[in-house]
């Protein structure tokens, strides 16, 4: 049996399970309480599991994830909602040089989900930095950007259960979309990708909100009597390159799509580690796919004109497809 | 080791605080002896290229920690500093461990993964020495959180400094553990230099006590060269944090002699007022003094107590030059727990 939820509640959903199951887990964040989060993440929550669980905080996010990763190695098993992931620059330290480092140094885990928003809206450049590569880059985190309310609940239940740090990333443009989700045991471990599209001619690899531009392309490609398979990378670290790999054995080609400013990062990743295990299966250089080298603007028709866009994967692909 | 004079106590000597016995003076004795010998030796063998990078010596800092310690349960968590050795020894981690640590052999306390500024004991509640100025007061106040979430009538002592004084999330920290009421001693070993600024270059406002008064939660200036006062002063902290009042913040009054860290050329403050601190406050010629005075500490005493702990130290060195080192096919120390990332070649 299942239910079609939204991508927000799908998280509260897995969230209240989880805490119903295990008395260590609590929430901190701002604005969590009452108001629920900037996302209506946990909203309810606070009713029924109360003010200790649902824990408000001072806008402190170095105190808030310090906070967390104490608690964590006194036992418990923290979130820290960072409401949106431009947050994190103020417990930069916290996250990278504590967190993600203290199971490796002193052998001590730390189970702790900082949960944010991340993607691309309105807001302006500093609400809007697409700094997801940047976590999975630090060796000691976890980080998960579900693109269905699905994986949404089977992904928290699992970082829940997951005993080092994980930074849970829900796309902002994605808040209100609305989906099947599974059951109290149906988990979905990190660092496995989903193909959710089959196709034969060309892979295209995204996550979170390119997912959506990645099917849509998918459809126009079809028009043109070109089979595309979409991948679903699910979480960035662990990367699921065997999955990734796999699929551009078969199709010979591969375009990764992300809204990173496109130096560096996953794709950059992708792209090196296609080449070096399916080189010899490759029809066409490994094209990628990702916003302008610029901080996010605030007018519509900018961020537009800055932003992957459906016609650019198509584009890409007939470039990859009639050039070989 | 000399009997200690119980009639010296009732009698010459001044009033002990609460629960404390000249027994326990005699412990708190070795223990700074201890960390004293443990730090000049380290220096040394620091200089001498025995121990990799630099340390950050504790020497002149003893009675802070070992007076902390002794007022706590084995069970209360401490997160220590970038100068934490004092720390570690006085929370009872193993000379031998902790010196095998600084040199990065396997049998270090952090099996070589840590040095001196990652030292730590789980089951000994020190949650690290840390290598981020004001960080190790997070992971305390976190301690102190999960403490309360879960009912223990445990304390958790977070230090730092008068460099971390100025940081932002020493402050974050204070706050939330004022706000939320929790089981915290917050230590500041105020040694007046961070690095080589002197605390008068770096902080406006009177004193970092009353920075702290600000957050509405009881702030001392405590004379850290005292290991009575040390002791007495963060048992009260205790008891107050126990019985659900909240946090404290202790201002200790302290100084290093050696300067930030080893082979360090110091021109920025005068000999004279090293040797000041040495001769005139040092903790270990204090509690000394003290002991000699009251006749707790006879003839010989003090001898033998320095005895001892060369001989602890030295059976350290020795262990951890005998030890091996770190298997480098274990370099990545893949806890189980940690996903890898999977690639088929």
């Amino acid at each position: 049996m299942s239910e079609k939820l939204t991508y927000s509640q799908a998280y509260r959903a897995g969230l209240a399970e989880e805490m119903t199951a295990n008395a260590t887990i609590f929430v901190m964040g701002t604005d969590i309480f009452l108001r629920g989060g900037h996302f209506a993440q946990v909203l309810g929550l606070g009713e029924q599991f109360g003010v200790e669980r649902i824990r408000d905080a001072p806008i402190s996010e170095a105190a808030m994830v310090a906070a967390g990763v104490g608690a964590a190695l006194q036992g418990m098993r923290p979130i820290v909602d960072l409401n949106f992931l431009d947050f994190s620059f103020g417990c930069m330290d916290e996250l990278c040089n504590q967190a993600a480092k203290i199971h490796y140094m002193f052998g001590i885990p730390v189970p702790l989900v900082v949960r944010a928003t991340n993607g691309v809206a309105y807001g302006g450049a500093q609400h809007n930095n697409v700094i997801d590569s940047w976590f999975a880059e630090m060796p000691g985190l976890n980080v998960a950007v579900p693109s269905t309310p699905r994986d949404v609940k089977g992904l928290i239940k699992s970082s829940l259960r997951l005993d080092d740090p994980v930074l849970f990333l829900m796309d902002k443009s994605l808040t209100g979309i609305r989906g099947e989700v599974d059951g109290p045991e149906d988990l979905i471990p990190l660092g496995r990708a989903d193909v959710v599209r089959v196709g034969q001619d060309v892979t295209l690899i995204s996550y979170a909100a390119s997912v959506r531009v990645c099917h849509q392309a998918a459809d126009m490609l079809h028009e043109r009597g070109i089979s595309a398979e979409v991948i679903d990378l699910r979480t960035l670290y662990p990367l699921d390159l065997e999955t990734a790999c796999a699929s551009v054995r078969k199709t010979g080609r591969a375009v990764i799509v992300d809204k990173s400013a496109g130096y560096g990062g996953v794709s950059a990743e992708l792209a090196a580690s296609i080449q070096r295990s399916a080189f010899n299966y490759l029809d066409a250089p490994v094209g990628r796919i990702h916003a302008a080298h610029s901080p996010v603007p605030q007018s519509p028709p900018l961020i537009k004109a800055m932003m992957p866009a459906v016609q650019m994967v198509v584009d890409e692909v007939l470039l990859l497809t009639t050039s070989s | 080791m000399p009997e200690p004079d119980k009639s010296g106590e009732a009698g010459s000597s001044p009033s002990l605080p609460e629960g404390v016995t000249s027994e326990h003076l005699l412990e708190w004795l070795d223990g700074m002896l201890l960390i004293r010998y443990f730090e000049s030796e380290s220096v040394r063998l620091s200089l001498a290229g025995k121990i990799p990078g630099g340390i950050h010596s504790s020497e002149g800092q003893e009675a802070v920690a070992v007076g902390t310690m002794a007022a706590l349960d084995g069970r209360d968590v401490v997160s220590g500093t970038h100068r934490s050795h004092h720390h570690a020894l006085a929370k009872g981690l193993g000379p031998r461990p902790v010196m095998a640590e600084l040199f990065g052999k396997a049998t270090g306390v952090s099996g070589g993964r840590g040095g001196s500024m990652h030292l730590v004991d789980a089951d000994r509640r020190f949650l690290g020495s840390n290598g981020i100025v004001g960080a190790g007061l997070g992971l305390a106040m976190g301690a102190a959180l999960g403490m309360k979430l879960q009912s223990q009538s445990l304390v958790a002592v977070g230090f730092f400094g008068d460099g971390g004084a100025n940081t932002g999330r020493v402050w974050e920290s204070v706050n939330l553990a004022a706000l939320w009421g929790l089981p915290l001693i917050v230590v500041c070993e105020n040694n007046l230099y961070a690095v080589e600024t002197h605390i008068s270059a770096s902080m406006a406002g009177t004193s970092i006590a009353d920075r702290a008064a600000g957050f509405g939660l009881p702030a001392e200036t405590v004379d850290g060269q005292d290991i009575l006062t040390v002791y007495d002063t963060v048992r009260r902290a205790r008891e107050r944090a126990v019985a659900g009042c909240g946090p404290t913040f202790l201002e200790m009054r302290t100084y290093r002699y050696e300067g930030h860290n080893v082979g360090d050329v110091q021109n920025y403050r005068e000999l004279a007022e090293v040797e000041d601190w040495r001769a005139n406050r040092d903790p270990i010629g204090r509690l000394r003094q003290l002991l000699e005075g009251t006749g707790v500490l006879g003839p010989g005493g003090y001898a033998a107590a320095v005895g001892r702990a060369r001989e602890a130290v030295d059976d350290a060195i020795a262990f951890a030059e005998a030890s091996a080192w770190p298997d480098t096919a274990d370099v990545m120390r893949s806890w189980p727990a940690v996903p890898v990332s999977a690639v088929s070649a």
